[in-house]
This record gives C-alpha cells, structure tokens and sequence, in this order.
C-alpha cells in the first residue's frame, strides 16, 4: 500500500508494548483458545457458583456473575478489563466444567437464511 | 462435558457488523451513535506462539502487540444481537481485521472527501475478501460536497456498491446507513446470486 501518512497521525493508541505477566500467570500460560470463541460468542451462566468449586479463580466468578445474562466475548473482556484471549481461555474453563453455556455466531459457511435479514431489516427500522 | 446439551438455554446469536476507514473518519462516533450501550473497547493480543506459552520462566522478558477495537450492541428482539466494531488502524493489525471479518455479515467504509485516499485500504480489504460492504461519506462541516458518482469514481467501486452520505453523529443517519448495508449483503447472498442464475 503505498499510501502518504504524516509519521505518528495514528496508530500510538493502538499499540502498546507491554509485558503481560499478570494474564499469562491468570491462566497459567494458556493462550489457546482463539479457535474457539469469536470475540462474539455469547456466554450465560447456567449453573450457580459459590466460589467454593475446585480449580475457579476470582476471575471465573466475575464471568459467571457477568454473563446471569448474555454477554459476548468482546464485551466480557471490556467489562473486566482483560485482554480477549485471557477471557477465551477462562471461559473455556467454565464451559468445560459445565457453568457456562455459549452460542457460536454465524458461521463463515453458513449462509444467513431469509428470516434473519428480515429480523434485522426490521430491529434496525424500530430503533 | 456433551451431557448437558440438552438443557442449554436458547442464546441470542451474534450478528458482527464493521465500520472500517480512515483515522478520525468518525468510526467510533458512528459506533456509539447507534449503540444501545455506552461504546466498549477490547484488546486483542498477538503473541509469538513459537516461543514456548508454558515456559512461564521466559514470560517476564516476552512483550506482545496489544490491538484496542471500540464496539457497541444493538439488540434485535431476543434472537439477534447485532455487534458493530470500529475496525482499528489499517495497515499493521490485519490479523485482527481477519478476526473481526470472519463470518461479519458486511461492512460500512467511512469516507471522508477531504482525504478520500484513506478509505482505499478498507476498500481493498473488503473487495478482496468479498465482505459485502457500503461506502458512507461522512459530511463533515466545510468538506467539499462532491457528486457520489464522482466518489464512486475515485474509489473504483464496482457499480452494485451502495454510496450514501452520512452524519455518523446521528442516530438516525447511522440506522439508515446500516440498513443499506443489510439490504446490499441480503442481494449479494450466495442464495441470491443461484436464485439469479437459475433464472
Ligand atoms: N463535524 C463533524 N465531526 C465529526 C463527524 N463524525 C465524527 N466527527 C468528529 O471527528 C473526530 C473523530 O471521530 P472518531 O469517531 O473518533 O473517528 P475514528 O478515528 O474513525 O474513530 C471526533 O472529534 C468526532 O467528534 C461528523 O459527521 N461531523
Ligand atoms: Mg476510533
């Protein structure tokens, strides 16, 4: 791309370098789970925890608590101030053990039927 | 872990929707113009997976690329929730552009005709990839007025792309130009183009 930009207009405040100990030891070196939640995957509890259950973290209850209803992946990551791939892992956590159910979004190769264009069309129309 | 299918809840499915463009084009203003929440921003990290993940001796000493994205949410109904994501700077995150377009149903390509040439990466990006996607001209105050033919032009779009002026800081505008971009993405659907050529 052979494109004029004045050094600096953009981009400072999309990337930091910085070192990232804290997540890394949050999920115990685990960095996985990219494949298998978009960052609009939607997660919600489905099993109460205490905090008492083996093996969840602080962290994994926050999500629990967040996600009583529907969230994404992206607004998870938002809301606790974590990377997204530290949540992708985390929640793979939780689904495993069974606190947590998740719905994928569409697939690449799913062609949208009809009725969901129609459904958009017209949520975007009532807004 | 299967043994609980059963009694999953029915979700909400996520719709991905992008609004991609220049620096300062009025990406994250257009976002949270038409949110139901307050704009959000989340990281994505790239890490050099070749360097051992387990190896947490060797973390200290590793740095990453940290990519922020704002995003906002519109529910539709309790079956939909569509997600719109200010796509971050062009050039050096395409592995997050990558992400985001994975399975987006389209996208919106700000443009702004002061610097028009900003919005040819995003264009390429979307033609390349085959995101359907609509080019909104964003009317800033004393921009220069040009004909859409004319930007349709400069910008070398295929004739069935939607070019429409927009004020991404209305609600009202933004709404509109999304609901171009999903009538655009419905046409272009693969079952649209064999209902054509069964014709
Ligand atoms: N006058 C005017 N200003 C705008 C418009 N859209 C965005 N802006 C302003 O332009 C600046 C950059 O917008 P922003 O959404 O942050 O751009 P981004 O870098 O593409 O996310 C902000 O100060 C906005 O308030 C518009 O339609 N008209
Ligand atoms: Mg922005």
């Amino acid at each position: 791309m052979n494109m004029e930009r004045s050094p600096g207009e953009h981009n400072e405040e999309w990337l930091l370098d910085e070192p990232i100990v804290r997540p890394y030891v949050m999920t115990r070196g685990r960095t996985d789970a990219r494949g298998k939640f978009d960052l609009v995957t939607i997660a919600v509890t489905i099993r109460s925890t205490t905090g008492a259950e083996v093996g969840l973290d602080p962290e994994h209850l926050t999500i629990a608590r967040l996600c009583r209803r529907p969230l994404s992946v992206a607004e998870i990551a938002a809301h606790m101030d974590l990377p997204a791939g530290i949540v992708r892992v985390l929640l793979g956590d939780l689904l495993e053990k069974g606190f947590v159910a998740v719905q994928q979004p569409q697939s690449e190769t799913d062609v949208l039927d009809e009725r969901t264009y129609r459904a958009v069309l017209d949520g975007l129309r009532a807004l | 872990m299967a043994s609980g299918r059963s009694e999953q809840p029915k979700l909400p499915k996520a719709i991905k929707l992008l609004v991609a463009g220049g620096f300062g084009v009025g990406k994250t203003t257009m976002v949270g113009a038409v949110s139901e929440i307050r704009p959000l921003r989340t990281e994505e990290t790239l890490t050099d997976r070749s360097v051992g993940v387990d190896d947490l001796s060797g973390v200290e000493a590793k740095s990453t690329t940290t990519v922020a994205m704002d995003f906002g949410r519109i529910t539709i109904g309790d079956e939909y929730m569509l997600y719109l994501f200010g796509t971050p700077g062009q050039e050096r995150f395409w592995f997050v552009w990558d992400e985001l377009a994975r399975g987006a149903l389209g996208a919106v390509v700000l443009a702004d005709t002061r610097r028009l040439a900003d919005c040819f990466p995003s264009v390429d990006y979307f033609e390349r990839r085959g995101t359907p996607f609509v080019v909104a001209v964003n009317c800033f105050d004393g921009s220069p007025r040009y004909d859409l033919d004319e930007v349709k032009l400069a910008l070398n779009l295929g004739s069935e792309v939607p070019v429409l002026l927009c004020d991404a800081r209305r609600r009202e505008s933004g709404k509109e130009v999304l609901i171009r971009l999903i009538e655009h993405a419905y046409s272009r659907r693969p079952a649209a183009a064999k209902e054509v050529s069964a014709r």
